[in-house]
């Protein structure tokens, strides 16, 4: 239990920060360049935290399992950053972004650590428009902004559609240069398998060279995971083909607490799954929810083209739920409104799994600001087009590149999907986990983000533990911690590297009659079916009897043909899976347990009369932190109690 | 129409294996069943590896990993085209019904010196991140920078700064072009950091340091023939080639004197 010391200073959130950045230990300059620090993951979190160590004087080794730092997922994300900057007048500050944020969480993330998020945001957006980020900008030259879900002011700065581009690119550049006066040792095509821990400290990894397929060894007076959530435990989401969880898990394994590893977020306008070989889900960005409207028809198995179903037989069902956030509802309740929708045999498309997001409303709206007086309704339509192409042309492209539809003509189909997990490793105000000297940032810890994230707010996250945190946190335990010599002979790395070696023989060896993504598939079915957008008891207690089926057949029965001493992209997978068939179990018991509905997390056991989730502040108002006790063992689950006394604790409405 | 459907195809692959970089490769014919029209072209490629690796034999080997045409990392040269024929397009996002049914598809991977087949149909794309190293980049140390808006910049440059700024650092350029130039990928980066009032101090150096690494990794030269353009799947224009050899002579003769 004492492990869960957040560390937070006391005093009050406003200074706070600044005065523990005054607090902690410094390392002398010239003696940083005798530290090394491992980072491994090089998305946003990664590459902003090993650049900024690398400026400050430390040796950095950053690992990445792609062939590039400039490949990791969070060049994917579409929608924009947050930040305090109230540039747009409208009553921004850092108190209104914190208060949002812990509210959009639905109070279940920690007070301080979201209020220094909330800080440091407006010093992100000054950086990263000095590494050249190209954010969109007004004639005058000056930052443009636009609004996002769950909140009520204008704050979040974008690239276009390509926001987690721009901003990769920028860490990946300042990273770069670090790289080229060799204060960076860039691995790549190297992916993490375990963690090394000497005398109660992290101290290396093992890493397997996925060219050679050769085992290394690397030390480390620290390590930093910034590897991303473990959304690919559900086969099919957003998040990319190679995203995995395998670096988390492996040092949960080792000693590290896994924190609220059943908050998930459904993004609820995503293009619906199309059929068997669908391999990934593509995310429509909320952004679209600014201008289309989202609905179904008013009777079951309405299979009418949409265009002949008249305004009075649809329900516009976000704007007749909640008329004052409309269509820009948080995720969490749009996701859950729609699937109320499709369970209720409302379903659009040939599959009735999905939604109706539709623009014909916008571009009449804008083609009738545009055109001129006496313009034919063609004219009007095309202008409307044309501001809407504008807007959002290069998502409408990918739609229709994927679905053959055009969405200009007839509304898009859309349906939720597995975006991003709140929970990960469980960290303290440092960003440190349970294990000395292995620090967490970006997606991969638990955080900042309660049990569901606001929409820009990840980019948010990911730089602001890399820029602005780690650097000062990650010092100050290199500057107070006696740490002796270690070097890859070592016993501990010996061991740690002969046990990744027989994993990989033992799932080599099985020759079974599988392949890796035959289970991964069904693991997917499983996770969405009982720990999906909605959960209960009865569901979840299944889940937990068949997640262990599954493995023992998985170890029984899988079959990865080829040399595990060379490339072998099978081999990779099959680690990956592997780990996912546990992780699975455990978000299906956490769920189990944290018996009341909060963001992501709905129990359908608590929930108001008008389908809403029921927070139970008595009895949950806490972190969830899984102690890993062996192979086949329950895990020991430990409290971090959430305490507000900046914020009230209130029932969330956006009604 | 989109969504689901009973239609499936049959096509014949040819298909580069090649058993690491010092093998010398060649093509193998592959038969791709029962392929939804839906299916995107890599997903056509997984259940041909599911069929491959259930039959016990070793999948294809390519790269790949966002599946949403933004993180770079697929390639493949398809029926002679980089990414595939259609325009704009990474190979990714492009689609089975592209292909007519009982079509022949050729799949090689991207071929150029500068990036050696390291197994099958992935190739080694780090001479790219050298040249980035050599220069593409703003030096500006974390906690250093001003307020954002003290930094006017036009919206016409900020734009024509995106516009280049969407490299996804593919490769498909160097893929297309008969020299192996990468010079449409370095121009990318020199226009959008050097359209940038931020970009300017630097602004010599990077010209000359980043077209010096990428003649040290052993790209091509341009003849203008505008291939990279055309196979680009982000529409990163020929233009700024031509301002890259503007900035390149300007910086050359600055230095000299």
């Amino acid at each position: 239990m004492n492990k869960l010391d957040s560390q937070v200073p006391s005093g009050s959130l406003d200074g706070l920060w600044t005065q523990h950045k005054f607090d902690m230990k410094l390392v002398n300059p010239a003696n940083r360049r005798k530290f090394e620090v491992i980072v491994v993951g090089t998305g946003l979190a990664g590459a902003s935290a090993a650049a900024t160590l690398a400026e400050q004087g430390y040796k950095v080794k950053t690992f990445t399992f792609h062939d590039s730092p400039r490949r990791a997922h969070s060049i994917a994300a579409q929608g924009g950053i947050n930040a305090a900057k109230n540039y747009q007048n409208d009553g921004d500050s850092v108190f209104r972004l914190f208060y949002d944020t812990v509210k959009g969480g639905d109070f279940r993330s920690r007070e301080a650590n979201v209020y220094r998020l909330a800080e440091v945001s407006s010093n992100i957006i000054d950086q990263c428009v000095a590494q050249g980020v190209p954010f969109a900008r007004e004639y005058g030259g000056t930052l443009t902004n636009r609004s996002f879900g769950g909140a009520q002011v204008s704050r979040t700065f974008y690239a276009r559609g390509q926001t987690g581009q721009q901003l990769l690119i920028g860490a990946y550049q300042a990273m770069s240069k670090q790289i080229a006066n060799h204060s960076i040792e860039n691995h790549v095509r190297k992916e993490m398998l375990d963690l090394v821990i000497v005398d109660g400290r992290a101290r290396g990894i093992v890493v397997r060279d996925l060219t050679t397929g050769k085992l290394e060894k690397h030390t480390a007076d620290a390590v930093v995971l910034c590897t991303g959530g473990y959304g690919n435990v559900f086969y099919l989401s957003t998040n990319a083909m190679n995203s995995n969880a395998t670096a988390a898990w492996r040092c949960h394994r080792r000693g590290a607490y896994f924190a609220n590893p059943c908050y998930t977020q459904i993004h609820p306008t995503c293009i619906p799954q199309s059929g068997e070989g669908q391999s990934k889900l593509t995310l429509m960005s909320e952004s679209l929810r600014n201008d289309g409207r989202v609905w179904v028809p008013k009777d079951q198995g309405d299979k009418r083209h949409p265009r002949e179903i008249s305004d009075a037989e649809r329900d516009y069902y976000l704007e007749r739920v909640y008329p004052s956030f409309g269509n820009l509802a948080p995720r969490d309740v749009a996701s859950r409104q729609a699937k109320y929708r499709v369970d209720e045999g409302k379903g659009v498309g040939e599959t009735g799994v999905a939604v109706f997001l539709d623009f014909a409303d916008a571009i009449k709206r804008y083609g009738e600001q545009k055109a001129h007086e006496g313009a034919s309704q063609e004219e009007i339509i095309k202008l409307g087009k044309e501001v809407v192409s504008e807007k959002y042309g290069n998502l409408f492209q990918i739609y229709q590149q994927i679905t053959g539809e055009n969405p200009y003509e007839e509304p898009m189909r859309i349906y939720p999907a597995v975006h991003y997990t709140m929970g990960g490793l469980w960290v303290d105000y440092h960003l440190q986990s349970t294990i000395p000297g292995l620090f967490v940032a970006g997606e991969a810890n638990f955080s900042d983000h309660g049990a569901n994230r606001l929409g820009a707010s990840a980019l948010m996250q990911g730089l602001a533990d890399g820029y602005f945190v780690i650097p000062y946190t990650v010092g100050n335990y290199l500057g107070s911690t006696k740490l002796d010599p270690v070097d890859t002979n070592n016993d501990a790395f010996k061991a740690t590297e002969d046990e990744t070696q027989s994993r990989i023989n033992k799932l080599i060896g099985v020759k079974g009659s599988k392949s890796v993504d035959h289970f991964h598939k069904e693991l997917g079915k499983i996770m969405w079916e009982y720990v999906g957008m909605a959960r209960d008891k009865k569901g979840l207690e299944k889940t937990i009897e068949e997640i262990p089926k599954l493995r023992e057949a998985f170890w029984n029965d899988v079959l990865i043909p080829g040399d595990p001493q060379a490339m072998n992209q099978e081999l990779e997978k099959a680690g990956r899976v592997a780990d996912f068939l546990e992780l699975g179990e455990l978000m299906a018991r956490d769920a189990l347990t944290r018996e009341e509905s909060c963001g992501g997390h709905f129990r359908s056991e608590y929930q108001t009369e008008d389908g809403e989730a029921k927070r139970d502040d008595n009895n949950f108002c806490h972190v969830a932190a899984w102690e890993w006790k062996g192979e086949n063992q329950a895990q020991d689950r430990h409290r971090e109690e959430l305490t507000f006394e900046n914020v009230k604790l209130a029932t969330r409405s956006y009604k | 129409m989109g969504g689901v459907t009973a239609e499936r195809r049959n096509y014949k692959l040819k298909v580069w294996k090649q058993n690491g970089p010092d093998d010398s490769g060649h093509f193998e014919e592959i038969d791709a069943k029962n392929i939804s029209p839906n299916q995107s072209f890599l997903e056509m490629l997984d259940q041909v590896n599911q069929e491959l690796i259930e039959s016990g034999k070793e999948p294809i080997t390519f790269d790949h990993d966002c599946r949403e045409g933004i993180c770079g990392t697929c390639s493949l040269v398809i029926n002679g085209n980089p990414h595939g024929p259609q325009k704009q397009v990474t190979t990714c996002q492009l689609h089975m019904r592209s292909f007519a049914s009982g079509e022949t598809i050729v799949i090689e991977p991207f071929r150029a010196n500068s990036f050696p087949v390291v197994k099958d149909l992935l190739v080694d794309r780090s001479a790219f991140d050298h040249i980035i190293q050599a220069g593409g980049y703003i030096s500006i140390k974390t906690g250093n920078a001003v307020d954002a808006n003290s930094i006017p910049v036009g919206k016409e440059n900020a734009d024509m700064a995106f516009n280049t700024a969407t490299c996804i650092g593919c490769g498909g350029c160097v893929a297309a072009c008969a020299n192996s130039s990468a010079m449409l990928f370095t121009s990318a980066k020199i226009s959008h950091l050097g359209l940038l009032p931020q970009g300017q101090p630097e602004h010599q150096d990077r010209v000359l340091n980043m077209v010096n690494a990428m003649d040290e990794a052993g790209f091509g030269n341009c003849s203008n023939t505008g291939a990279c353009e055309l196979a680009c799947p982000k529409g990163i224009s020929l233009e700024n080639i031509a301002r890259m050899n503007r900035e390149y002579a300007k910086a050359s003769l600055k230095s000299r004197s």
